[in-house]
C-alpha cells in the first residue's frame, strides 16, 4: 500500500511537468499548426539559462526563473519571425522539415557551447526530503508542481479570458477574417510562438535543476510533449494538463506493477488506443471542416 | 543522362576529397567514438585521451617511422551510426585498425563490419560478454566484461556482507548483461537477488522504479549505467528516503563529477571502477599514470574524465603497439601481432588472452577492478 501511495505521489509531481510541457506545445503544435520541433531545445534552453543564471552568474534562483521565461520568449519570437514568418501559407511538410533543421542546428549549438558533460544548478531547497508517513517527497519538486500550476492556470486564463487569447484563437481560425475585424495577424504569430517557447522555456528551468542538463535532453520532453497533446485534443489546455498526469500515471504504474523496461512505451500504447477510438484526442472539441 | 553524369561527377570528386593522397606519410588509426547524442561527454573524454596517446607517440618518432593520425568520427551514440563509421573508417579512410565504440550496443553493431572487412578493432570501453563470446576474431578488448568485474567483485563481497540485492540497470546489451553476469556471481555465493528493474538509456525519471526498489527486502541495489543517469538515480533515491545500499558497475562513474552534482546524495555509496586517477601511487603503473594525469590537467581538462579518458589513451597506445609489432601498417598482420603485444597499460598490463569459441577467438586482457566509496564528498578507497 505504501508503495502505491509513493507511485500516486510520484504521478502528481511528474503529472505537472507534463502538463507544463504539453500547454506549450499545444498552443503551437495544436492552435498554429506548426509541428514544432524546437520545443524540445527550447525547454533544454531554459534549463541552460538557469545554470548561467544561478551558477555563473550568482543570482538568486527564484530571480533566474523570470529570465529564463523572458529569454525562452525571445528566442522563439527570432525563430518566428526569421524562420516561419517568411514560410507562411506554404504546406505543412515544408514547416516540418525547416523546423527539423532548426531542431538540429540549435541543439547542436547547445553542445558546441556547453559541451556534452551534464551540469547542475544549486537550487535553495534542503536536500531532506518532506516526508509524510510511508512518502516522501523532495522539496524542489513540490515548488516545480506549484509553478507548473501557476503557469498553467496563467496560459489558460490567457487564451480564454483576455483580449489576446480571443485574437489567437480568432486568428488560426480564420486568419483572413481576423485581419478584416482588425486583428493584427504577424503581432498574433509571432506572439503565439514566442509564448509557447516561452513555457517550453519555463519547463526547461523548472525541470533543469530537478534533472541535470545537457544538450540532448529536450528530445525525450519533446516526445512527451507531443504525446501530452495529441492525448489531450490539439489546442485544448485543459486537455493537455489532464493529457499530462495521464501519462504520468500510465507511465508510474506500468514502471511500478508491470515492467519497468516498458515504462516509456506504456503511455504510448495509450495513445494507440485513443488514437483508434476517438482520434482527436480526449477532450477536442469538435472542428469545423474546411 | 546529364543528371547521371553530374551524379557521377559529384561521387567522383567527393571520393577524391576524402581519400587523400595516395602513399600518406602517416600511418592511420580510425577512432569510433560517441561525440553528440546520449553519450557525448563520456565519447569526448575517450577521444581526448586518446589524443593524449597520439600525442606521446608522435613525439617520440611515431610508429614505423611514420607519425600516427587519428581519423576521429562521431558515431552519434546510436548504433546504426556506429556501423556506418566504421565502414567509413575503413572503406574510404583505408584505417588498419579503429578503436571504440564506447557503448556495448555501439560495438555489437560494429562488429560484423570487422568480419566483413576483416579489419581490426581495439574495445576500450563496453563491458557486455557477448562482444567478446560471440567468435569474432577482429575484436580486442582491453576493458572489463562485466563477468570479469563480477568475479573481482566476487573476492569483495564477503566484506560487505551482503544478503540480497536488487538491481535497477540500463536496458541495453550492457545493462542487461551486468544483471546476467552479477546475479550468477550472488547466487553460487549464497546472496539472494530479488528485482531487477531497468531505465531506458535517455530516461531522467526513475522515481518509479525506485519506489518499487524502495518496498522490498533487499539492503542493497546494485545499479550499472553511465554518470548523468547515476546522478539522477543517487539524487531521487534520496528524495523517496531510501536508505539501502548502493553499488554501481560498469567503470563509466566518473566519482567526481557524481560527488559534483548529486553532492550529499552521493554519499556512501559504492563504486565498481577500472581506474584510480585519486590514487596514482597505487595503480599498476605510477609513472605512466602520472604522466598521464599531468597531461590531462595541462590540456585543460576536468579531472572527473579521467576515469573515462584513460581507456581511450590505454586504447590507442595498445593500437600503436600492434602496428610496431606487425612491422606494417595492414589489417591482417596488425591483428596477428595483437597476440604478441605487452602494453603498460594505466589499469594493469594488457596481454590479450583468448575468448569466446575455439579458432575464432576474440582478445581479451583482464585489467584491474577497484571499489570505491564516497563519503563527505570524498573519494576512498574500500578495499583491494
Amino acid at each position: 500500500m505504501s508503495e502505491f501511495l509513493q507511485h500516486l505521489v510520484n504521478m502528481l509531481v511528474l503529472g505537472g511537468t507534463y502538463a507544463l510541457l504539453g500547454i506549450g506545445l499545444t498552443l503551437i503544435f495544436g492552435i498554429m499548426n506548426v509541428v514544432n520541433f524546437t520545443h524540445g531545445v527550447l525547454y533544454t534552453f531554459g534549463a541552460y539559462i538557469m545554470f548561467i543564471v544561478v551558477n555563473q552568474f550568482g543570482l538568486n534562483f527564484f530571480l533566474a526563473l523570470p529570465v529564463a521565461v523572458i529569454a525562452g520568449w525571445l528566442l522563439g519570437a527570432a525563430v518566428e519571425l526569421i524562420l516561419l514568418r517568411p514560410l507562411r501559407g506554404s504546406d505543412i511538410d515544408t514547416t516540418m522539415l525547416v523546423m527539423i533543421g532548426a531542431w538540429i542546428a540549435m541543439q547542436s549549438g547547445t553542445l558546441w557551447i556547453w559541451g556534452g558533460v551534464a551540469k547542475s544548478v544549486a537550487t535553495p531547497f534542503p536536500d531532506e526530503p518532506l516526508v509524510l508517513g510511508p512518502v516522501s517527497v523532495a522539496w524542489l519538486r513540490l515548488f516545480v508542481l506549484a509553478a507548473a500550476a501557476l503557469l498553467i492556470v496563467a496560459t489558460y486564463l490567457l487564451v480564454n479570458r483576455t483580449k489576446l487569447g480571443s485574437a489567437m484563437r480568432a486568428t488560426f481560425q480564420d486568419q483572413d477574417t481576423a485581419s478584416l475585424m482588425g486583428v493584427n495577424v504577424d503581432l498574433i504569430y509571432t506572439s503565439t510562438f514566442a509564448i509557447g517557447s516561452s513555457l517550453a522555456a519555463a519547463a526547461g528551468a523548472l525541470l533543469g535543476p530537478v534533472y541535470v542538463i545537457f544538450p540532448q535532453m529536450g528530445d525525450l520532453a519533446a516526445v512527451k510533449a507531443f504525446a501530452i497533446v495529441i492525448l489531450g485534443g490539439l489546442g485544448n489546455i485543459t486537455g493537455a494538463v489532464i493529457g499530462g498526469f495521464m501519462l504520468a500515471l500510465a507511465e508510474e504504474l506500468g514502471a511500478g506493477y508491470v515492467s519497468s523496461g516498458y515504462r516509456d512505451a506504456m503511455g504510448f500504447l495509450i495513445i494507440i488506443a485513443v488514437l483508434i477510438f476517438k482520434p482527436t484526442g480526449l477532450f477536442a472539441r469538435s472542428e469545423r471542416v474546411g | 543522362m546529364m543528371r547521371t553524369m553530374k551524379y557521377v561527377a559529384a561521387v567522383a570528386l567527393a571520393v577524391a576529397l576524402l581519400s587523400g593522397p595516395a602513399g600518406a606519410q602517416t600511418i592511420k588509426i580510425g577512432v569510433n567514438e560517441p561525440l553528440t547524442g546520449a553519450f557525448a561527454a563520456s565519447g569526448t573524454y575517450v577521444v581526448n585521451g586518446a589524443r593524449i596517446a597520439a600525442d606521446e607517440i608522435n613525439a617520440k618518432g611515431g610508429v614505423l617511422g611514420k607519425k600516427i593520425e587519428l581519423v576521429i568520427e562521431d558515431n552519434k551514440s546510436n548504433p546504426t551510426e556506429a556501423a556506418a563509421v566504421a565502414e567509413k573508417l575503413i572503406n574510404s579512410d583505408k584505417t588498419p585498425v579503429m578503436m571504440g565504440a564506447w557503448g556495448s550496443s555501439l560495438t555489437l553493431a560494429v562488429m560484423p563490419k570487422l568480419m566483413e572487412y576483416e579489419t581490426p578493432m581495439v574495445v576500450e570501453t563496453s563491458s557486455s560478454g557477448k562482444i567478446t563470446t560471440s567468435g569474432n576474431p577482429y575484436i580486442f578488448r582491453i576493458s572489463p566484461p562485466s563477468a570479469v568485474e563480477a568475479v573481482a567483485f566476487k573476492n569483495i563481497v564477503d566484506k560487505l556482507d551482503l544478503k540480497k540485492v536488487d538491481f535497477l540497470v540500463i536496458n541495453n546489451d550492457w545493462g542487461r548483461g551486468t544483471a546476467e553476469d552479477f546475479s550468477k556471481m550472488f547466487k553460487e555465493k549464497g546472496i539472494a537477488v530479488g528485482l531487477v528493474e531497468t531505465m531506458d538509456q535517455g530516461a531522467q525519471d526513475m522515481s518509479a522504479q525506485l519506489a518499487k526498489i524502495k518496498g522490498t527486502d533487499a539492503e542493497t541495489v546494485i545499479v550499472t549505467t553511465a554518470v548523468d543517469q547515476l546522478t539522477l538515480i543517487f539524487k531521487q533515491a534520496a528524495a523517496l528516503g531510501m536508505k539501502k545500499r548502493i553499488i554501481t558497475t560498469g567503470g563509466s562513474q566518473n566519482p567526481d563529477q557524481i560527488v559534483a552534482q548529486a553532492g550529499a546524495a552521493a554519499n556512501g555509496t559504492m563504486h565498481l571502477t577500472t581506474f584510480l586517477p585519486w590514487f596514482p601511487e597505487k595503480t599498476p603503473n605510477p609513472e605512466a599514470t602520472n604522466y598521464f594525469i599531468s597531461e590531462w590537467k595541462k590540456r585543460g581538462f576536468d579531472f572527473a574524465g579521467c576515469t573515462e579518458s584513460f581507456r581511450g589513451y590505454d586504447g590507442i597506445r595498445t593500437a600503436a603497439a600492434a602496428i610496431e609489432k606487425a612491422g606494417k601498417a595492414e589489417p591482417a598482420a596488425i591483428k596477428a601481432a595483437m597476440w604478441d603485444i605487452k602494453v603498460k597499460g594505466l589499469n594493469g598490463d594488457i596481454v590479450f588472452r583468448k575468448s569466446g569459441p575455439e579458432g575464432k577467438e576474440s582478445g581479451q586482457s583482464q585489467p584491474n577492478v577497484y571499489l570505491i566509496e564516497i563519503n563527505d564528498g570524498k573519494i576512498g578507497m574500500k578495499s583491494l
